[in-house]
């Protein structure tokens, strides 16, 4: 129970900014594993037609 | 000695971060895009990588691309890199980094008009970023068909960033490209010039009532690093922070609130320093 609540209190201490960047670097890592960095590279080297009103 | 106030300091990011992100003077001489690595990344602000001198992706952009994939599958690395910024600045990315966020500063600078902060009907306009961002970003750009293949909805109908930094200059240096304009480009520029006159009387127009990106680091204000904190205890209640900020937030709202763009004039206008720019060590709830 005493390693229950320590563990609770210090859990708590974390700032809510360090969970969303985590969880940020996390989903980058997935991303990379999948190669959505490709994917985002391959969409932004094209001119985006849509983007300039032309497509 | 002249004091070096964070609303001057704030002129003198945007711009160099401006010139930075959009350095590439190739791509306006030549009316061509970078293609170098960079454009894996995505930058923290609206910043259309079919500007010729943008050096790399627009989140907007890059998500909206993910959702028109034929099989839909969850955008981590765009997610990811939304996640990491809004963590630690939140829209404080808005206030200081946005290209766009910029122009409106500029333009709101243009000595006409009575200038005011919002538009009538406040209260009820600024959920108009929740429904850009819901409406067209992400089901707009899941559904959306143009024949058989996905549009990005928000780049192609209303993006005004993309029309500004991408279609004028590319289109000014690029013959091939500026003989296919057709009606979706004048509207494009219709929603732009609005937006422009509109800036000059309203403080941000597009960052208060359509900015998708605005409604994303909007909801991580309240919990990201970077904040201005205010010491309660020290405050005088003389509303002075109120009178200067931009989009008319009170002391307790600033910062926390998804509408501040952590611009910092309530920092240079309190007589009794108690609004400051720091870190957040805790949630502040």
């Amino acid at each position: 129970m005493d390693f229950w609540q320590k563990w609770s209190s210090r859990i708590k201490r974390i700032p809510l900014w360090t969970v969303g960047a985590g969880i940020g670097v996390l989903f980058l890592i997935v991303g990379f594993a999948e190669g959505q960095f490709t994917d985002i590279y391959r969409k932004a080297v094209m001119i985006c037609l849509e983007c300039i009103g032309i497509g | 000695m002249k004091k070096f106030t964070p609303a001057k300091m704030r002129l003198f990011f945007q711009i160099i971060y401006t010139i930075v992100t959009n350095g590439y003077i190739y791509g306006y001489l030549n009316g061509k895009i970078y293609k170098g690595s960079l454009k894996y990344v995505c930058v923290p602000g609206l910043n259309c990588y079919s500007c010729p001198g943008a050096v790399a992706s627009c989140p907007l952009g890059a998500l909206q691309a993910a959702l028109n994939e034929r099989n839909l599958k969850v955008p981590f690395a765009v997610l990811g890199f939304l996640f990491v910024f809004g963590s630690l600045f939140g829209r404080f990315v808005c206030g200081w980094l946005c290209p766009f966020g910029l122009l409106q500063d500029l333009l709101h600078k243009i000595p006409v008009f009575r200038k005011k902060k919002q538009l009538p009907f406040h209260s009820i306009l600024k959920y108009g970023k929740y429904v850009v961002l819901l409406g067209l970003v992400i089901v707009g750009s899941a559904i959306l068909f143009t024949g058989f293949v996905k549009v990005p909805a928000f780049c192609k109908f209303l993006c005004p960033s993309g029309t500004f930094f991408g279609a004028l200059p590319l289109l000014s240096a690029n013959e091939q490209l500026s003989s296919q304009i057709g009606g979706l480009f004048y509207w494009k520029l219709g929603v732009l010039i609005i937006i422009v006159l509109l800036s000059v009387k309203i403080y941000r127009p597009f960052c208060q009532y359509l900015c998708p990106l605005g409604a994303v680091y909007g909801w991580f204000n309240r919990f990201s690093l970077v904040q201005i904190k205010w010491e309660k205890e020290a405050c005088i209640s003389c509303i002075a922070c109120q009178k200067a900020c931009p989009v008319n937030l009170p002391p307790e709202k600033i910062s926390v609130s998804p509408e501040c763009i952590k611009c910092g004039k309530c920092a240079d206008v309190c007589p009794k320093q108690c609004l400051h720019f720091g870190k957040n060590k805790k949630d502040t709830n």
